[in-house]
C-alpha cells in the first residue's frame, strides 16, 4: 500500500504532469467562467491534446480542467446571474442576490471553499468506498431511475421563489421541450417540423445559455442601469469560510453525502446533485424564508454536493466503464486510449496508476482554492465595468460557445430562441430554472418510464415491489402528498378549534 | 524619394504580376493537397468515432504534409454531419468519417442520403455485436439461450444495447430472422447507448444485450456479465474464448458497426486514389493499430471499391432487417 503510494507520487511528480495540470486548471477556470461555454465542452476540447501526453498527464488534464470548470461556472452565476453550467443554475439566483447585497466575496468564497471540500470528500469516497458504491450503481434499474428523476423534478417547486404553480408550469414547458427530436424510446421524430436539425432534440446547455445569458442581456437593454454596487476593495475571499464551515457543518456533510450517492448513479450527475441538495437545504433549513434573498446556507450544501458528485462519478467509470455523466464519458475514452482500461484489474494490476488518479483529484481540489481566488479577483472587475461593455461581450461569448458545440449554426439559433422564451417567462414571473430542470430530467423520466413498462409487459407493480424502488416511491409520493396534507391540516385546524370552543 | 513615373509603375506592376504568376503556377500544378483539408465527424467530440477520426487525421497529416483538421458537425442524430460531407465541394479539401447509420437512416425516411451519395475512400474499422447475459443468468451457451428464446412466448425475453432502430437492435432482429423466428420474438428495450444497457443487464433488468464486445468489456471483466457469442465471421482478439454464431449454432449471420472515410460524390479520381493510398499507409501504421487495440476497436481494411461493395451489401441487409422489424418507412 505504502509502496504503491510512493510509486504513485513518483508518477505525478514529473514536470510534464505538473505543467499539464497547471495549464489545464487555468484553461478549465477560464472556459467554465465564460457564460455560454460549459465544463463538458472544456473537457471535450482537451481530448486531442491528450494524444500527445503520457497516460498520467492526460488524466491530469481531464481531472484538473473538469473540476475547475464546474466550480468556475459559479462565478458568472454569482456576478451576473448567468450560471456557467446546469449544476450552478440551481443556486444562481441566490448567489446573485448575495452579490447585490454586497456579499459577492462571501458567495464566491463559499463556492470555492465548499467545492474543494466536496471534491475532496468525493475523492475519499472513491478511494475507500469504490466497490460498495459501485454495488449501489448496479442495483439501479430503470424502475429506480424513474422515481429518482421524478424526485429531481419535484425539486423545481421546492427551489422556486415564485408561486409553486408557476414553477410547475415552467417545469412542464421544459418537459415539453425535452419531447422534441428522435432521441425518445420509440425512435419516432416528434415536433421536428421536418427540420433535420431538430431530430437531435434540444440540448440542456444551449437552452440554459439562452434563458439565462441572452435573456439577461435583453433585460439589461430594456431596464435602466441599476445603482452601481458601492466601489470598494473586494474583501478577503476565504475569511468567514471557516465560520460557515462550523455553522453549516451538518449541511456540508449532507451535501457531500447526497452528492456522492447521486454522482455514483450513471446518468444523474452533478446537475441533479446540486438541485436535490439545494432543495433539501431549503426544506430542512431553520430559516427557509431567507432562501432566495441572498442566504448562504443553500450555497454551502449545493456547492459541496455538485463537486462531490464529480469525483464519485468516476466510480462506475473506473470499475465498469459506465460513465456517470458526459465528462466521465469523455474521460473513459481517454483512459482506454492510454491503456488504462476501466475494470477491476485497474485497481489491482495498475494500482499505482489508480493511486496517482486519486492524488490528482486531491491536488486539483487543493489547487482550486488559490487559483479560484485569483480567478474570482480577476472576474470581480466585471462588477465595475459599465454594463454597456459587459453585455455585448456576453452576447459574443454566447454566440461563439453555442456555435462551437457542434460547429452548427443551429446552436446559435437555439440560444437566441431560448433567450426570447426566457425573457418572456421571467417577465411574467415563471422561473426559468424550473424549465431548465425539466429539459435536463425530461428525457430521463420518459426513458425510464417507457422502458420499465416494456420490461414489465405493461405492469406497474415492479415500480413498487423492488426494494430500492419502493423506498424511492415512498419518498416521491410522500414529497408530493406532504404539502397537500399540511394544507388540509391547516384548513381543518381552525375549524376544529372553532368547534371545540363552544363546548368549553 | 523620386516620384514614381508611369513607366516605372507599369514595369513594377508587370514584374509583380510575373512574380505572382510564377509563384502561382507551381502552386496550381502542385500535387494535392496544396492546403489544409477538413475532416467532418458527424458525432460529438470525445466519443469513439471522434477519437478514431482524430488519429486517422493526425496520421494523414504526417503522410501528406498538410493539416487535416477534424470538425465535429453534430446534430440531428448524425444526419447533419453526414449531409455536410455529402454536400461539400468535391475537391478533396473536405472529406469525412461515415458511420453505419448512413445505411440505416434513409430506410427510416430521415434523410435522402445513402451510401451512394459519397465517394468511398476506405473502410477502417468494424465492431461486431456480441450476445451478453448477466453473470447470474442460467444460460451458459448461446445455444441454450436460443432454445429458451424459441420456447418462450414472443416478447418474454427482453434485450437492449441501443435506441429503437439502432444498429444493435437490428443485429438482434437479424439474428432472430436467421433462426427463422419473428423479428419481435425478443422485445427490444430502447436504451441511451450500450453503457446504460450493460448496467441494466447487471442490475437484473434485462435478459440479454447485443452491443459490441468493446462496449461490454469493462462489465464482463468486472465479472458482472458474460458474452456467449459474437455475430462475426471470426472470433474477437480480446475475447478469444467467445465463439462465433456459426461455430456454436451453425448460423451464418454477421453484422457490425463500422467506420470509414469518404468524400462527397464526384471526387476527382487522382485525389481519391491518393487519399486511399495514404489511408492504407495509415491503416498499416503501428500508431493506428496500437490506438485501435488500446480502445478495443476492431480494425478492418477495405479499399475504395471494397468499401463501396461493403456498404451496398450492408445497406441491402439493413433494409431487409428494418422492414421486418417494422422500422422502415414504406
Amino acid at each position: 500500500m505504502l509502496d504503491t503510494l510512493i510509486q504513485a507520487f513518483g508518477l505525478i511528480t514529473t514536470w510534464e504532469v505538473i505543467v499539464a495540470m497547471l495549464a489545464a486548471s487555468v484553461y478549465g477556470l477560464v472556459i467554465g467562467s465564460l457564460p455560454g461555454l460549459s465544463a463538458t465542452m472544456a473537457t471535450a476540447l482537451l481530448v486531442p491534446v491528450t494524444f500527445y501526453l503520457s497516460p498520467i498527464a492526460a488524466i491530469a488534464t481531464i481531472v484538473a480542467a473538469s473540476s475547475m470548470a464546474i466550480f468556475s461556472g459559479d462565478i458568472p452565476g454569482a456576478l451576473l446571474r448567468i450560471p456557467g453550467t446546469p449544476a450552478s443554475a440551481a443556486y444562481a439566483d441566490e448567489a446573485y442576490a448575495m452579490t447585490r447585497k454586497g456579499e459577492a466575496e462571501l458567495a464566491l468564497g463559499a463556492g470555492v471553499w465548499f467545492s474543494a471540500v466536496g471534491g475532496i470528500a468525493g475523492t475519499l469516497s472513491l478511494m475507500i468506498l469504490a466497490p460498495p458504491l459501485a454495488e449501489i450503481a448496479l442495483s439501479f434499474s430503470t424502475f429506480e431511475y424513474f422515481w429518482l428523476a421524478l424526485l429531481g423534478l419535484m425539486c423545481a417547486t421546492l427551489v422556486a421563489r415564485s408561486s409553486p404553480v408557476k414553477a410547475i408550469a415552467g417545469m412542464f414547458i421544459g418537459l415539453l421541450v425535452s419531447c422534441i427530436g428522435i432521441e425518445n424510446p420509440g425512435g419516432v421524430p416528434r415536433f421536428t417540423a421536418g427540420l433535420t436539425d431538430l431530430l437531435g432534440g434540444i440540448e440542456p446547455i444551449p437552452a440554459l445559455v439562452g434563458v439565462f445569458a441572452v435573456a439577461q442581456v435583453m433585460r439589461a437593454m430594456l431596464t435602466p442601469e441599476p445603482p452601481p454596487i458601492p466601489r470598494r476593495k473586494f474583501g478577503s475571499i476565504l475569511a468567514g469560510q471557516w465560520t460557515l464551515t462550523k455553522k453549516y457543518n451538518w449541511q456540508m456533510w449532507r451535501g457531500n453525502i447526497i452528492g456522492i450517492i447521486i454522482g455514483v448513479l450513471p446518468g444523474a450527475g452533478a446537475d441533479m446533485a446540486a438541485w436535490v441538495s439545494y432543495a433539501m437545504s431549503k426544506r430542512f433549513s431553520k430559516q427557509p424564508e431567507k432562501f432566495g434573498t441572498g442566504h448562504v446556507e443553500g450555497l454551502v450544501e449545493a456547492g459541496a454536493s455538485n463537486n462531490a458528485s464529480v469525483a464519485s462519478g468516476w466510480v462506475p467509470s473506473l470499475l465498469f466503464g459506465i460513465p456517470g455523466d458526459t465528462i466521465a464519458a469523455i474521460a473513459i475514452g481517454v483512459l482506454y486510449m492510454k491503456g488504462l482500461n476501466p475494470g477491476p484489474t485497474l485497481f489491482t494490476e495498475k494500482a499505482s496508476s489508480m493511486y496517482a488518479i486519486y492524488l490528482l483529484f486531491i491536488i486539483a481540489n487543493i489547487m482550486m482554492i488559490p487559483l479560484g481566488i485569483v480567478m474570482i479577483r480577476l472576474a470581480s472587475y466585471v462588477l465595475r465595468a459599465p454594463r454597456s461593455t459587459v453585455m455585448p461581450v456576453i452576447m459574443v461569448c454566447c454566440a461563439v460557445g453555442s456555435f462551437a458545440i457542434g460547429n452548427n449554426l443551429f446552436g446559435v439559433v437555439t440560444v437566441a430562441a431560448f433567450g426570447v422564451i426566457g425573457y418572456v417567462m421571467e417577465a411574467n414571473g415563471y422561473p426559468v430554472a424550473a424549465m431548465v430542470l425539466g429539459i435536463v430530467m425530461g428525457t430521463m423520466v420518459e426513458q425510464a418510464f417507457v422502458t420499465s413498462l416494456i420490461k414489465s409487459d405493461g405492469s406497474i407493480l415492479p415500480f413498487f415491489d423492488r426494494p430500492i424502488s419502493a423506498i424511492l416511491a415512498t419518498m416521491a409520493i410522500g414529497a408530493f402528498v406532504w404539502p397537500v396534507l399540511v394544507w388540509l391540516w391547516r384548513r381543518l385546524k381552525p375549524a376544529a378549534t372553532a368547534a371545540a370552543t363552544p363546548s368549553r | 524619394m523620386s516620384k514614381i513615373t508611369r513607366r516605372a509603375f507599369a514595369a513594377s506592376t508587370a514584374a509583380a504580376a510575373a512574380v505572382a504568376g510564377l509563384g502561382l503556377k507551381p502552386a496550381s500544378a502542385q500535387a494535392y493537397p496544396a492546403r489544409p483539408v477538413t475532416v467532418i465527424v458527424p458525432w460529438g467530440a470525445g466519443g469513439g468515432t471522434d477519437a478514431t477520426a482524430r488519429i486517422v487525421a493526425a496520421l494523414l497529416e504526417k503522410d501528406l504534409g498538410q493539416p487535416f483538421n477534424v470538425v465535429n458537425r453534430t446534430g440531428g442524430s448524425g444526419v447533419v454531419g453526414h449531409s455536410a460531407i455529402a454536400t461539400a465541394a468535391p475537391d478533396g479539401y473536405t472529406i469525412g468519417m461515415l458511420t453505419v447509420e448512413i445505411s440505416m437512416m434513409h430506410w427510416q425516411g430521415l434523410t435522402e442520403l445513402d451510401p451512394k451519395s459519397y465517394t468511398p475512400l476506405a473502410l477502417m474499422n468494424e465492431d461486431p455485436p456480441g450476445i451478453q447475459v448477466s453473470s447470474t443468468s442460467p444460460y451458459k451457451t448461446v445455444k441454450e439461450l436460443a432454445d429458451a428464446i424459441k420456447a418462450a412466448a414472443p416478447g418474454k425475453f427482453k434485450a437492449s444495447g441501443t435506441g429503437q432502430g439502432g444498429i444493435w437492435h437490428l443485429a438482434l432482429v437479424g439474428w432472430m430472422q436467421a433462426m427463422g423466428l419473428p423479428a419481435n420474438q425478443v422485445a427490444w428495450v430502447p436504451s441511451n447507448g450500450a453503457a446504460p444497457a450493460m448496467q441494466d443487464l447487471a442490475a437484473g433488468g434485462l435478459d440479454l444485450t447485443t452491443c459490441s464486445l468493446p462496449e461490454a468489456r469493462a462489465i464482463i471483466e468486472a465479472g458482472k456479465a458474460r458474452s456467449l457469442a459474437v455475430m462475426a465471421p471470426a472470433r474477437n482478439k480480446i475475447f478469444p474464448d467467445v465463439p462465433t454464431l456459426k461455430e456454436s449454432m451453425g448460423i451464418d449471420y454477421a453484422t457490425g458497426a463500422w467506420r470509414g472515410i469518404a468524400g462527397p460524390k464526384g471526387l476527382p479520381a487522382d485525389v481519391a486514389t491518393k487519399l486511399t493510398a495514404s489511408l492504407k499507409k495509415v491503416f498499416d501504421s503501428a500508431e493506428f493499430k496500437d490506438f485501435m487495440s488500446n480502445r478495443g476497436f476492431g480494425t478492418v481494411w477495405g479499399n475504395a471499391t471494397e468499401f463501396a461493395a461493403f456498404m451496398d451489401k450492408g445497406d441491402a441487409a439493413m433494409g431487409v432487417a428494418m422492414k421486418a422489424a417494422g422500422l422502415a418507412k414504406a
